[in-house]
């Protein structure tokens, strides 16, 4: 293992994380639910009177973020998105199927399911992140893409 | 009115998370895969995103005990299974290898939207039919995060 030094950002890393952990209390206290990002997008497959429009307007909030961060601190991230057409599409499918068939998200068990010391959430979590690891090894280093 | 101050509240919310991602660099799916390449050249950043998210998750889940109902009226939906089930594994698993594939989750990949990301509407479309797929036919596992 090598660290890759150059692009290691320690300082906004620690402070979106902050951010995201304090997104995630409030919305809690506020609202009674855990900021799942999956669960929030799924639960519109079964809509229920009264059930729909907050799940919107959270999704719109999201998507609404990077028009806001550029417009009030000129912020414009990079990205970088390297996956094919093909990839992507293959990508999508399995994470919204295995978010659903494993209840959760990177936000509903990395972040909330974390900070809530929940024993599912934290099986969840090292499961996807131990598969991600072999996932980018397999495609990086045995495929060579 | 109190209507209109919850879904204000839940955009709100959604736009702050949103900040968080991209601050954080959560929104670079190539970061997302230095993270996840331990073999190559690694960037641990994600490692303080979640260490801060779920530092100040901490405590706003411990300060959730203390509360009866949500702020803006309602019950509390906490997750209360501590079951580690198959489907949240396998789920899971499925999640990360999609993961590592793109280097999207769910959060993310809509913020990038926003941001206007063709890849990204690709990406969301997928995981959209990939959810739908599981909503449909393997609901009997079905459960929010």
């Amino acid at each position: 293992m090598q660290i890759n030094w150059l692009e290691f950002t320690p300082g906004p890393a620690l402070l979106g994380g902050v951010i995201l952990g304090l997104a995630a209390a409030l919305y809690v206290h506020l609202h009674g639910r855990i900021l799942g990002i999956s669960g929030i997008i799924s639960g519109l497959f079964t809509p229920k009177s009264g059930d729909v429009l907050w799940r919107l307007s959270v999704i719109l909030g999201l998507l609404s973020a990077p028009l806001w961060a550029a417009v009030l601190f000129e912020m414009h991230p990079i990205q970088v998105i390297d996956a094919s057409w093909a990839a992507i599409v293959v990508a999508g499918l399995l994470i919204g199927f295995g978010a659903v068939y494993g209840s959760g998200c990177t936000s509903g068990h990395g972040i909330c399911g974390l900070s809530s010391l929940s024993p599912r959430s934290m099986v969840a979590t090292l499961s996807f992140m131990l598969a991600g690891f072999i996932t980018v090894f397999v495609i990086r280093h045995m495929i060579g893409a | 009115m109190r209507k209109h101050f919850t879904l204000i509240s839940q955009y709100l919310i959604g736009v702050f998370f949103g900040f968080g991602l991209i601050i954080s660099g959560m929104t670079n799916p190539q970061k997302i895969l230095n993270f996840l390449d331990l073999a190559g050249s690694w960037d641990p950043s994600l490692l303080f995103v979640m260490g801060g998210a779920v530092l100040v998750g901490l405590a706003g889940f411990y300060l959730l005990t203390k509360r009866s109902q949500a702020f803006f009226g309602g019950a509390l939906h906490v997750p209360t299974r501590r079951d580690i089930s198959k489907p949240l594994v396998i789920g899971s698993i499925i999640f990360g290898v999609g993961w590592g594939i793109a280097g999207f989750c769910p959060g993310p990949a809509i913020v990038s939207i926003g941001s206007g990301q063709a890849k990204a509407v690709v990406f969301v479309i997928a995981m959209l039919a990939g959810m739908w797929i599981c909503e449909h036919f393997f609901s009997a596992h079905k459960q929010s995060a």
